[in-house]
């Protein structure tokens, strides 16, 4: 083992060395190593910059509203998902009435559509410009009241229309797994119906319903785009204004930061509400509750419970959007295609799938460098690489930022004038760096999904028989993680296509990907223009959820043997 | 030991010491076996002992903190080197037999053999498969096969590089009862017929007596023996090893002058502990246990248990104590029947001391021995 001095210096001793890299293989645990620096730097720099300058400059100003209104829109958003979500799993499993089965996956699809995208085919609806106040008005008079919709209500409304499927996914895959068992022992006990609901199935689906409202209340964090329409200021949006707006190093880094506490909240409050219930759908595999079928009259009102949601979250908006692009195409007034469409698909496709590569890759090599036994720290250090997801992509940005310049600043002392000179500002290097610090998470989780599932005992059996680390991954692991691999090369890229404040951060001048274009047009008010690559992004990214689908389908299936 | 040591063949594997820990838990502690070329040596004991862990040193999926491990005659594990599983000459069978899902059976068994040339590993795969009787389902694909066929493909696949031991854990246990006796003959034959060094873990006790040359029985991280399967049932060396390795009751006993006393009367007589007075625990099986009815009796049946060739007793006796007894399957006593206990014709008890097998007076208790030694070491007096 002379390569061993790459992690630690010989004078360590056996079970020392046994903890920083356990039985593993020094390169390999290095490269685990490698990447979750490479995601914690740029989130690392944020918080010492952040921290560092408290004391010496003001903090940014109407911080406090932002506050408010960030705890406000997160609140009201894991609220109305819950309800919408929660109620919505517990009508599809729970009970039986027409259209049930194409319902119960088509009720994923809004996942489908950015907000950024509902939220102006939304606003052009309902907005002091739209079809409906024209309507009320013609009716009411033109001097009647009106609510306003760019308000935190019309955010909460558009953002929970489109972040609900997270908490149907999750509480239908916790209520199908659930083991009717315990449900009939309560019911057998005396419980009635809904006594056995609120006693027995809610409880055990608790820590998947947390898992789900903290993905939802990650992704309302995070949201960039939807808010700005509707006038609500939260602290991601401050980070991304004060950058932009004052090129002030300093209050970005310290919202960045306050932006990061509340990710870590949203965090604390996942573990907090799945207390300490390991029994994450321990039970067993049951059958599921026994469907109770509704009959007449009520069996209709579900169906069209159901499709409300549906059609307000998706089928509408699809069908606006469709509108405008015949319409556009029809008026004949600017070629069907507009040339900058293809260059800017080129460019998201192009920095999508790179960026999906390395996800990919870097996700393999994590799972690999754990089977040949990392050890405590490669563990560690594998969880790291997860973190990216919760930071708003404007804080990856500035994060991402900060650290190329101390790069740049040490490579000038190093003698190597420019350092890296345009790398980041006139190259898509940093986007794609702040790209993988984002989306590793996703591919991560897909990946070791799949190497869960390859039994210890055939890893084992490859080394045995003489195969070198090398050899153990393009033989045995890749092939039978290939399905996983998949999996992350799609999320990611799909993903990095949705991916807005990254790009508007750290893109080279005259660089535009479709999704800043559909947000630039949106902005200005030209929905139909913008319709056409809207509906792009809307059909790209119905492949995850279809992946989505599958797999929370598949737990349904149970095993299923490797199928060659 | 079995296999007579050739002195010009190294042992195929030596652990001298060989300790492990995890946190504060004693996996492994001071490990010490030595496997003759050849020899089959069946590992025993409950979950946790600590036989995994053994295996997984010994093919290199663990390091051990301390000791020195050896496979034919290389040092594969001490202080300082620590050789990866892919370089050790070591086979492994699994449980889940742990068959490349993706690869057919034919490039399963051809996986180890990469270093070879084409036509010499085609040749190779043939005669282990045929070896396992399998060559006809080459091109099939692991899922195709049943639990069996699998088990015996693994068994292909880690012979198929010449391995200097192969170890084998547990790999009958996923398999179900009926067709466990014939994939264990099998695989058994097999490794006789190459004349395999092997060591198999198991927790099942017949197959560790009757599989074995040898058997290690394991208790919290240590070899409490390792002995031949005669040995270790007749003769184990701890009050462990007789309860593990089959049924065993222990009765409080009396060596005083060379005579075997307890509740039951006299059991034996034992050469060479004249003059001393010892107290004892003495080991009896159900078979050693002979029953006649007797209204005189104290002791009573308390149940019994129907199985099949044998019926077992229950017997409680004055003190409280109980004793289990094998009785032919038409001798059957109704609970409460009077009966007569005594230790059946030929018996050599074995006497433990402090939970520990003893042969001769604990140092202190006894006299110098005053006769010489008797013929039979023990005899049953009746």
């Amino acid at each position: 083992m002379s390569e061993t001095a790459v992690l630690v210096d010989a004078g360590v001793s056996g079970p020392r060395r046994r903890l920083l890299t356990g039985n593993g293989r020094p390169m390999w645990s290095a490269a685990v190593l490698l990447a979750a620096a490479l995601v914690v730097t740029p989130v690392a720099a944020v918080v010492i910059d952040g921290l560092g300058s408290l004391n010496s400059g003001s903090l940014p100003q109407d911080i406090g509203p932002m506050i408010v209104t960030t705890v406000l829109l997160m609140g009201g958003v894991g609220l109305s998902t819950l309800l919408i979500g929660g109620g919505l799993a517990w009508l599809v499993t729970a009970h039986d009435f027409p259209l049930r089965n194409l319902l119960s996956w088509a009720l994923v699809l809004p996942l489908a559509m950015p907000a950024y995208i509902l939220g102006f085919v939304f606003l052009s609806t309902f907005d002091v410009g739209g079809p409906v106040q024209g309507m009320l008005r013609t009716v009411l008079g033109p001097g009647a009241w009106l609510p306003d919709v760019r308000t935190l209500a019309g955010a909460v409304v558009v953002m929970s229309l489109t972040l609900y499927p997270y908490v149907y996914l999750l509480a239908r895959s916790a209520l199908v797994e659930q083991s009717a068992t315990t449900y009939d022992a309560a019911r057998t006990l005396g419980a009635g119906r809904s006594r056995a609901l609120w006693r027995v199935v809610v409880p055990m689906a608790r820590p998947s319903l947390a898992a789900a409202l903290a993905l939802v209340m990650m992704e309302t964090l995070t949201d960039f785009a939807t808010v700005q329409y509707f006038n609500v200021q939260t602290v991601s949006v401050g980070v991304y204004l004060v950058w932009k707006g004052s090129f002030d190093f300093h209050a970005a880094t310290q919202l960045s930061v306050l932006v990061l506490v509340f990710a870590v909240a949203v965090l604390a409050g996942e573990r907090l509400l799945r207390g300490r219930s390991r029994f994450h759908q321990k039970a067993g595999r049951g059958e599921g509750l026994k469907s109770r079928r509704l009959t007449g009259w009520r069996g209709w009102a579900a169906a069209l419970a159901c499709l409300s949601v549906l059609g307000a979250g998706f089928i509408l908006p699809v069908a606006q959007l469709a509108g405008w692009a015949v319409g556009e195409a029809a008026g004949g007034s600017e070629p069907l295609l507009d040339p900058r469409f293809v260059e800017y698909l080129v460019n998201s496709v192009t920095v999508a799938s790179l960026a999906a590569l390395v996800c990919a890759a870097l996700a393999l090599t994590i799972g690999h460098a754990q089977r040949l036994g990392g050890g405590p720290l490669v563990a560690v250090a594998a969880q790291a690489t997860t973190f990216g997801y919760a930071v708003p992509g404007a804080v990856i940005g500035i994060g991402v930022l900060i650290a190329f310049a101390r790069v740049d600043e040490w490579l000038e002392l190093a003698g190597v004038p420019g350092g890296t000179g345009l790398l980041v500002t006139g190259s898509v290097a940093g986007i794609l760096c702040a790209y993988v610090v984002r989306f590793i998470a996703p591919a991560h989780q897909a990946v070791d999904a799949s190497f869960a599932k390859i039994s210890p005992a055939l890893t084992f059996s490859a080394l045995s028989l003489g195969s070198t680390p090398r050899r153990l991954l393009t033989r045995v692991h890749l092939p039978l993680a290939r399905r996983g691999a998949a999996v992350a090369l799609v999320l990611v890229a799909i993903d990095a296509v949705k991916e807005l404040p990254i790009v508007l951060l750290l893109r080279p001048f005259g660089f535009t990907t479709i999704s800043v274009w559909v947000y630039e047009l949106a902005r200005e008010n030209f929905w139909e223009k913008a319709a056409l690559p809207a509906l792009g992004i809307v059909a790209v990214a119905v492949i995850p959820v279809y992946f989505l689908f599958r797999r929370s389908a598949g737990l349904k299936a149970g095993a299923v043997t490797h199928d060659q | 030991m079995t296999s007579d040591f050739n002195g010009t063949r190294p042992p195929a594997l030596t652990l001298a010491g060989v300790s492990r820990r995890y946190g504060g838990v004693h996996a492994a502690t001071s490990l010490d076996l030595t496997v003759t070329p050849g020899e089959m040596v069946t590992v025993i004991g409950p979950s946790g002992c600590g036989k995994s862990t053994m295996l997984r040193m010994i093919a290199g999926l663990e390091r051990p903190d301390s000791g020195i491990i050896t496979i034919a005659g290389e040092v594969v594990a001490d202080r300082r080197r620590y050789q990866e599983p892919e370089r050790r000459r070591v086979g492994l069978v699994f449980q889940e037999h742990a068959l490349f899902p993706n690869l057919t059976v034919a490039k399963n068994v051809a996986f180890g053999l990469n270093r070879l040339p084409s036509r010499e590993r085609q040749k190779r795969v043939a005669e282990v498969l045929e070896l396992v009787r399998l060559g006809h389902l080459a091109a099939r694909y692991p899922h195709e096969l049943s639990g069996g066929e699998q088990q015996r493909v693994a068994l292909a696949r880690a012979l198929a590089p010449r391995p200097a031991v192969v170890l084998l854990d547990e790999p009958f246990s996923s398999l179900d009862e009926t067709l466990r006796g014939r994939v264990r003959a099998d695989i058994v034959a097999v490794l006789q017929e190459t004349g395999t060094t092997s060591l198999l873990v198991t927790h099942d006790q017949t197959e560790a007596l009757s599989v074995g040359d040898r058997v290690v029985v394991m208790r919290d991280g240590a070899i409490e023996q390792a002995d031949t399967p005669e040995k270790v049932f007749e003769q184990p060396s701890t009050r462990f090893v007789a309860s593990f390795m089959g049924d065993a009751d222990f009765l409080p006993a009396n060596v005083h002058n060379a005579l075997l006393t307890c509740e039951i009367g006299v059991v034996s007589t034992v050469p060479g502990w004249a003059n001393c007075d010892v107290n004892v625990d003495v080991v009896l099986r159900p078979h050693e246990v002979a029953l006649a009815h007797d209204p005189a009796a104290t002791a009573r049946v308390i149940s019994q248990e129907y199985r099949g060739a044998f019926v077992l007793h229950y017997i409680r006796l004055a003190s409280g104590r109980t004793l289990r007894s094998w009785q032919p399957h038409h001798i059957r006593y109704a609970p409460g029947t009077p009966v007569n206990v005594t230790v059946a014709a030929g018996t050599s008890p074995t006497l433990l001391v402090d939970d520990r097998a003893v042969t001769e007076p604990p140092v202190g208790t006894a006299g110098r021995p005053t006769q010489p030694p008797a013929p039979s070491p023990i005899t049953v007096l009746r």
